[in-house]
């Protein structure tokens, strides 16, 4: 299959992340239930008692559109993938859009394809725009994502979100040049109705998840551009751990002076729908004109999306306009086993 | 907060939207049906920066139903940048960190809820000025 392009050229006109303050160690996880840290990460960031998945997507998405200098009125389209949304009826995207000031002539939905439901809406907006049935859409990847305690994936489930805001090319930070999807049933990691925590199918996690689908994504995304690896200055990878993208990437012919900027796992975690996209606004912080970016994500159940943009003039006029996510890392404070309960709501109050 | 009031402030409690008064150009917030600087009425919305400077604050130990999970949390008087008061809750910041001046920044955080079957409240609250750090 071809690579996908819309028929109207697109970039991402604004773009802006968000990651909570509150920092758990994973020695502080290995110290309760006395499990094994190697391997995994040092810091997952954790959602403060007032965040949640609509928070955070509000903050991420108010830096996008100072990024964008575009009135909110403008976006025909509000569209937040999480695995976390508040509520289970009621879409998070009309808060969000209420309290960014978006008209209400405007697309709302909330999508769900694990960790991969934010790059999912991304492809969503560059056909929305790419069509020309709207002028800008916005795409949010956001969770505060949970793991059953005591299991490998407390370790990483984290929380934080970036938002995005397609738009004409010619207005664009970055354009595109293509993307690549591809999905197929694979029973790596659920989670049914009522249950407050997800499963994972073990064996399936690593070689029928994560790595077929990533580098399948990637290799026919590439090659219908007919680019290498060497062609691009910067690579970001889903990243359930700092494990999995590094050998991805290596597999790929990518070096590290390549994925590194964009691997932040090991201080912030796992953000699910937010962590390729965060991996991104981390790159977009500090990319240059003509720098050519990957952009990887990889969802549960499972699937990848792949993009290609080449950064324009515009980007350097942006970056300084919002915080960086940089400047989220290192705002951290960092907590310890008990107070990670009370900030998840696990302490009974009545 | 009832479903009526939850969804009829929706905008000033989100977007911290307040109004300006069309006869004297007084900024007010929260909106109100009758400008209380020249008594015409006011009904233009007006978007407020949502930066400020703490003008006074205290430390809730006791809360009220509804709050309980969430003490010690600070309340405070923020002064904001178009000129008024406005009572919110500051957050991500522990209590004896906040000082009189200090700059604040708008953010819409969960507030409540209705039980947990019920309506989630999100509002306005301010949290310490993250200007410093757009420049690193």
């Amino acid at each position: 299959m071809s690579v996908m392009r819309p028929l109207r050229s697109v970039g991402l006109v604004g773009y802006g992340a968000y990651i909570p303050r509150y920092r758990l160690p994973a020695s502080e996880i290995s110290r309760i239930w006395g499990g094994d840290e190697e391997g995994t990460v040092a810091f997952k960031s954790v959602p403060g008692l007032d965040e949640d998945t609509v928070t955070i997507a509000i903050e991420a998405a108010r830096n996008a559109v100072a990024r964008a200098r575009i009135d909110p009125v403008l976006l025909r389209a509000v569209w937040i993938g999480s695995e976390s949304h508040p509520y289970a009826v009621k879409p998070s995207s009309t808060v969000v859009a209420e309290a960014l000031g978006v008209g209400n002539a405007c697309l709302a939905a909330d999508l769900q394809f694990a960790c991969k439901a934010g790059t999912e809406a991304l492809q969503a907006g560059i056909a929305l725009v790419g069509s020309g049935m709207a002028g800008y859409a916005m795409a949010i990847g956001a969770d505060t994502a949970q793991g059953r305690p005591g299991d490998a994936l407390e370790y990483t489930a984290a929380a934080g979100g970036a938002a995005y805001i397609v738009g004409p090319a010619e207005a664009g930070c970055a354009t595109l040049e293509g993307s690549y999807s591809y999905v197929s049933d694979t029973p790596d990691f659920w989670r049914r109705p009522g249950q407050n925590y997800p499963r994972h199918g073990g064996r399936f996690t690593g070689e029928p998840g994560y790595f077929a689908h990533v580098l399948s994504s990637v290799r026919s995304l590439m090659e219908g551009l007919g680019r290498s690896a060497s062609d691009y200055r910067y690579a970001v990878f889903h990243q359930p751990n700092p494990r999995f993208p590094e050998r991805a990437a290596r597999q790929l012919g990518f070096k590290s002076e390549q994925y590194s900027p964009g691997l932040l796992a090991n201080e912030i975690g796992n953000a699910y729908a937010g962590s390729s996209l965060l991996g991104m606004s981390a790159v977009l912080d500090i990319a240059q004109p003509g720098d050519r970016i990957l952009l990887v994500s990889f969802g549960s159940g499972a699937g990848s999306d792949a993009f290609s943009w080449l950064v324009t003039d515009t980007l350097p006029k942006r970056q300084s306009l919002a915080p960086t996510t940089r400047a989220y890392i290192e705002r951290k404070t960092i907590i310890d086993y008990a107070t990670y309960l009370r900030l998840r709501g696990q302490l009974v109050m009545h | 907060m009832s479903l009526a009031s939850s969804w009829r402030t929706r905008k000033f409690r989100l977007g911290f939207v307040g109004e300006i008064c069309p006869q004297c150009h007084a900024k007010l917030f929260p909106p109100r049906d009758i400008c209380p600087h020249c008594g015409g009425p006011a009904k233009e919305p007006l978007a407020f920066s949502g930066h400020g400077t703490v003008y006074s604050y205290t430390t809730m130990s006791v809360a009220p139903r509804g709050f309980e999970g969430q003490t010690p949390y600070v309340a405070a008087l923020v002064k904001t940048e178009e000129g008024p008061l406005v009572t919110a809750q500051l957050t991500d910041v522990a209590s004896d960190e906040v000082f009189i001046g200090m700059p604040v920044e708008m953010v819409t955080r969960h507030i409540n809820e209705e039980g947990d079957d019920g309506i989630i409240n999100y509002h306005f609250k301010f949290r310490p000025e993250l200007a410093a750090a757009a420049k690193h």
